[in-house]
């Protein structure tokens, strides 16, 4: 009984058999065209006979009985048609027997045995528990399996079912059932006894050839799952034990692992959900090496496509208590197969969390619990480290995410940052974008301190260097890509009482305060701007703004902005924290607190002059200090003069240090400041058209420029903003001046034209003439002014 | 007809997180052949982004962008206007029209499109028109309170230009609209 090798040899030996049927075929045929009943089953005898054969592999012994399948069929219609043969079909049935072989005998007898059944001469129930019985005496597994299939395949539609035709008396459905599963019984038997077929070193070629016919055996359940008669109580008290009965003692993994997905897949759910104890208690019954986490994850999918499909069915998950049932019975397997490597646990857990989501989504205590049994499994270890494990976890902590459009409500798991905690360095990081991604997207605010705090802990790994990192190690890109994100994040969280929002805004300062000099650039002005608006928000409230005991108010705002800002110098970053001193000075000023502004301006000023290197950078800076100067109104005058003073001061610093271009403006915007200080007015403009001569000498050296030319044409366009303002000192005569001067200058040989000097000039003097045109007292202003 | 946009002080990610999405969804690629955008972006993504939606992108430099390589002034024509782009808090004071004038002369400009204030103007004056498109995040700022997002699209054509404002006013776009027409005497 040995299974055949050489490949060639199977193909012989097939061929031979085939032939061997076509042969016996032949004489078949005649023998029934002439109705001659001996021939028949003569020929018919020895036409089986081929199925005796052991030397075929199951995929083979598959080709040769399809074709006496296909010949069988002929046979039955023969013994059907009692007029062609004369015998009754009795008698018929007893005639059979005779055949020499058991094989060809029982094939006869199955054959014949429907006949019968149809005829209705004999109940059903006798016919079928006769010919399961003595089917029986095939032992050997291949050719047992085909028979006992060949047995399922004709009877299938004589089964004494309700409103069947094979229904009677004392011939009921049960009778069915019960063939069924003696037929399935004896066939798992012959499937399991194959493994002891071959040599051990076969053995992957055994399971291969096992698996091939494993649907032989599945084909039972079906049939059992189509019996209309069986409910959920049969099924619960009848079947589900048989069967199960038949899985755990076969004792074989193959089989067990087969049979246990397909009672999964063949009966309801419904019927699952009612006998999940059973089902599930069968589990770690199993032999070891099954992969039972397949099979569990099978389940809970089936299960959670159930609720999703049918939401009126989802008390009933309640009621039978499906998640306990499922936890346990995972928690029994993981620790009944110690060989159970993490990944396998940790994607059962994902199953479960899946299962939970969308059965369970508002039990927050249950996807807690399937976090903390994770959290379990890989305490004691070191960090995770195989990539399919840390796929898996990804996996896990991404799912209630997407699950809950609140992700909030993902924060509060109790569980999810001890999870979170067991990733490497660089998945967490990786987890903790995937959240930050997730709050953008659903545009969550998150509202109170407590999750604020949740939150920034969970995201740790991008607010700061975690042990055994740095910053250099990382792309540059990516790490501006997850400083950016984290900045926009700060804008979702937010709280409409004061009190609330300053405690978050100490809870994420105290966060992102370590974060270090390359991270500090990003996260402080985010949470500067946040601290302005809430100080904006508490100017507008009614009343009195805040007192110096409500907890929220603004100086104490104020003095924290000062702390943070302060930060940047470590970086260093002084025009940032330039720019942001001047902020917090404006909203200073609007709260009518002159000491605090002051106090951001001279802050500013020490930037500027001791920190601010670059030239370029120093024009903008004077530019947004005497822009923010100008506004302020809560100065006396003594404080506003100093400012101006040393705002002057910088200008002039620059005189002989700057190159020209960048120099001149700056003093003519010195200008703006101090409305109504006229005399200071005309010095800054003399200071002006000084530097501007001296711009002139500078021509005479380096050849091509045209700097004066142009500096003219701004400072008559001062002129006349200061004319149109009624400034005394600005008399027609000097604009007059001035123009003739321009004229005269870009006539000059010495200067190389400038288009765009030329242009502005053009304008110019296009504006004064509309002016004059006016009419009225512009017109009669500008009157005097000739072009 | 010439679509072009304009727009400026998103002041992402400082300030605010992103464009509001009811006007990203009104910002569709291809529709638009130029942006103006007065500045304070302020980060790559943002001029990335701006960039998918019209590929012909003028900025000015703002106080807070990142690039320190974008020019405190723009200049460019199209079709009959002259166009000029600057951030504004070179202008002092902020949001004067007399200094805006200014620099619209020395620009020597139809059209000035100038921020900071994050507040939408359209002025019109004898020598050309004065725009602000505000901030298209509503950003805070130190100058205006209770600032709504807004942008600008100008429809330039021939001699005439109508300026849309775009304004998220309490979760819905408003719509507003202003026409100016360019005589033809401005460059003797």
């Amino acid at each position: 009984m040995m299974i055949s090798d050489g490949i060639e040899d199977e193909e012989k030996w097939l061929a031979e058999g085939i032939a061997g049927i076509q042969h016996n075929a032949f004489y078949l045929h005649r023998a029934l065209d002439s109705n001659n009943l001996r021939e028949v089953l003569k020929y018919s005898a020895q036409l089986l006979s081929e199925l005796r054969t052991s030397k075929l592999s199951p995929h083979k012994y598959y080709e040769l009985y399809m074709r006496v399948f296909d010949e069988l069929r002929r046979l039955e219609m023969f013994f059907k048609d009692e007029d062609r043969h004369g015998c009754p079909v009795v008698d018929l049935y007893e005639l059979v027997q005779h055949a020499g072989n058991i094989l060809p005998r029982l094939y006869l007898l199955c054959t014949v045995g429907s006949v019968y059944i149809k005829s209705k001469e004999a109940p059903a129930k006798d016919v079928l528990k006769d010919l399961v019985e003595m089917c029986h005496a095939v032992q050997h597994p291949i050719r047992g399996l085909f028979l006992r299939s060949y047995l399922t395949q004709i009877s299938r539609d004589k089964l004494p079912d309700i409103a069947s035709d094979y229904e009677g008396e004392g011939d009921t459905f049960m009778d069915a059932v019960e063939f069924v599963l003696q037929n399935f019984a004896e066939m798992n038997k012959l499937w399991v006894r194959m493994q002891h077929q071959g040599p051990m070193r076969e053995k992957e070629k055994l399971d291969k050839e096992r698996n091939e016919l494993r649907d032989l055996v599945g084909k039972n359940l079906h049939v059992l799952s189509q019996i209309e008669g069986v409910d959920l109580e049969i099924y619960r008290d009848i079947i589900l034990p048989r069967v199960l009965e038949q899985v755990v003692n076969c004792k074989d993994e193959l089989a067990q692992y087969y049979l246990m997905d397909c009672i999964i897949q063949v009966f309801p759910d419904e019927y699952h959900l009612q006998t999940l104890e059973t089902l599930l208690g069968a589990c770690p019954q199993l032999q070891s090496a099954v992969d039972i986490k397949t099979v569990l994850s099978g389940l809970m999918e089936r299960l959670s496509n159930y609720a999703a499909s049918s939401p009126e069915v989802l008390p009933e998950f309640l009621q039978v208590e499906a998640f306990t049932k499922l936890s346990n019975a995972i928690g029994k397997v993981i620790e009944a197969q110690v060989d159970m490597p993490v990944v396998g646990a940790i994607s059962l857990y994902v199953s479960l969390l899946t299962f939970t989501l969308h059965v369970h989504p508002d039990r927050l205590d249950y996807v807690d619990q399937v976090l903390g049994a994770c959290v379990r499994k890989l305490s004691g270890k070191a960090k995770l480290e195989d990539s399919r494990v840390t796929k898996q976890v990804v996996a896990l902590l991404s799912a209630p995410l997407e699950k809950y459009d609140d992700v909030v409500t993902a924060l509060t798991l109790s569980n999810y940052p001890r999870v979170m905690d067991h990733l490497d360095a660089a998945t967490n990081k990786i987890m903790a974008m995937v959240i930050i991604q997730s709050i953008m997207r659903n545009s969550t605010s998150v509202s109170t301190s407590d999750k604020v705090e949740v939150l920034f802990e969970l995201i740790k790994g991008l607010i700061k260097d975690m042990d055994g990192t740095s910053t250099d190690d990382l792309d540059e890109e990516d790490f501006k890509e997850e400083q950016n994100s984290v900045a926009r994040l700060m804008h979702m969280v937010y709280n409409d009482d004061p009190e609330e929002m300053l405690t978050i805004i100490n809870t994420v300062w105290k966060h992102i305060m370590a974060g270090g000099p390359k991270r500090l650039p990003f996260t402080v002005p985010p949470l500067v701007f946040s601290a302005l608006k809430l100080v904006r928000k508490l100017l507008g409230q009614d009343g009195d703004v805040a007192g110096e005991e409500a907890p929220a108010n603004p100086k104490k705002i104020f003095q924290l902005l000062n702390q943070i800002i302060e930060a940047l110098s470590i970086v260093p970053s002084p025009e940032l924290a330039l720019r942001l001193y001047l902020q917090c000075a404006e909203a200073a000023n609007d709260c009518d607190l002159e000491p605090v502004a002051y106090e951001f301006f001279t802050q500013a000023f020490v930037l500027y002059e001791e920190e601010v290197a670059d030239s370029r950078a120093q024009v903008t800076a004077i530019h947004l200090i005497i822009g923010t100067l100008q506004r302020m109104n809560v100065f006396g005058v003594e404080n506003r003069d100093t400012l101006t003073h040393k705002a002057t001061g910088c200008g002039a610093y620059h005189a002989s240090l700057i190159p020209m271009g960048l120099n001149r403006r700056s003093t003519l915007r010195l200008m703006r400041v101090g409305e109504g200080k006229l005399i200071r007015v005309l010095l800054c403009l003399k200071r002006s058209l000084r530097i501007a001569n001296a711009a002139q000498q500078m021509v005479n050296v380096t050849r091509g420029s045209s700097g004066p030319v142009t500096l003219f044409v701004e400072i008559l366009n001062k002129y006349l903003y200061f004319f149109e303002k009624g400034s005394p000192q600005i008399t027609t005569a000097a604009i007059q001046g001035l123009v003739e001067l321009i004229k005269t200058e870009m006539q000059s040989d010495s200067t190389t034209s400038n288009p765009s000097s030329d242009a502005f000039f053009a304008s110019t003097l296009r504006y004064i003439q509309f002016q004059k045109q006016k009419g009225g007292a512009m017109g009669e202003k500008y009157d005097p002014i000739k072009l | 007809m010439v679509l072009v946009l304009a727009l400026g002080d998103l002041h992402i990610p400082h300030r605010a997180s992103d464009l509001p999405p009811k006007f990203k969804s009104m910002l569709v690629p291809g529709k638009i052949q130029h942006i103006v955008c007065t500045g304070n972006l302020c980060i790559k993504e943002v001029h990335d982004y701006l960039k998918t939606v019209c590929p012909d992108l003028h900025i000015a430099r703002g106080e807070y962008d990142e690039e320190t390589r974008y020019p405190e002034t723009k200049t460019l024509t199209i079709g009959q206007f002259k166009l000029g782009v600057c951030h504004g808090h070179q202008v002092i004071p902020w949001g004067d029209l007399d200094s805006l004038a200014m620099l619209q002369r020395q620009l020597d400009v139809d059209i000035l499109v100038t921020g900071h204030t994050h507040q939408f103007t359209a002025y019109k004056h004898e020598a050309g028109v004065v725009i602000n498109p505000g901030s298209a995040t509503g950003s805070y700022s130190s100058i205006t309170y209770d600032v709504n997002p807004s942008f600008v699209l100008m429809d330039i054509d021939g001699l005439r230009v109508v300026v849309y404002v775009y304004e998220l006013i309490d979760g819905e776009v408003k719509v507003d609209k202003i026409d100016f027409k360019k005589t033809t005497t401005s460059n003797a």
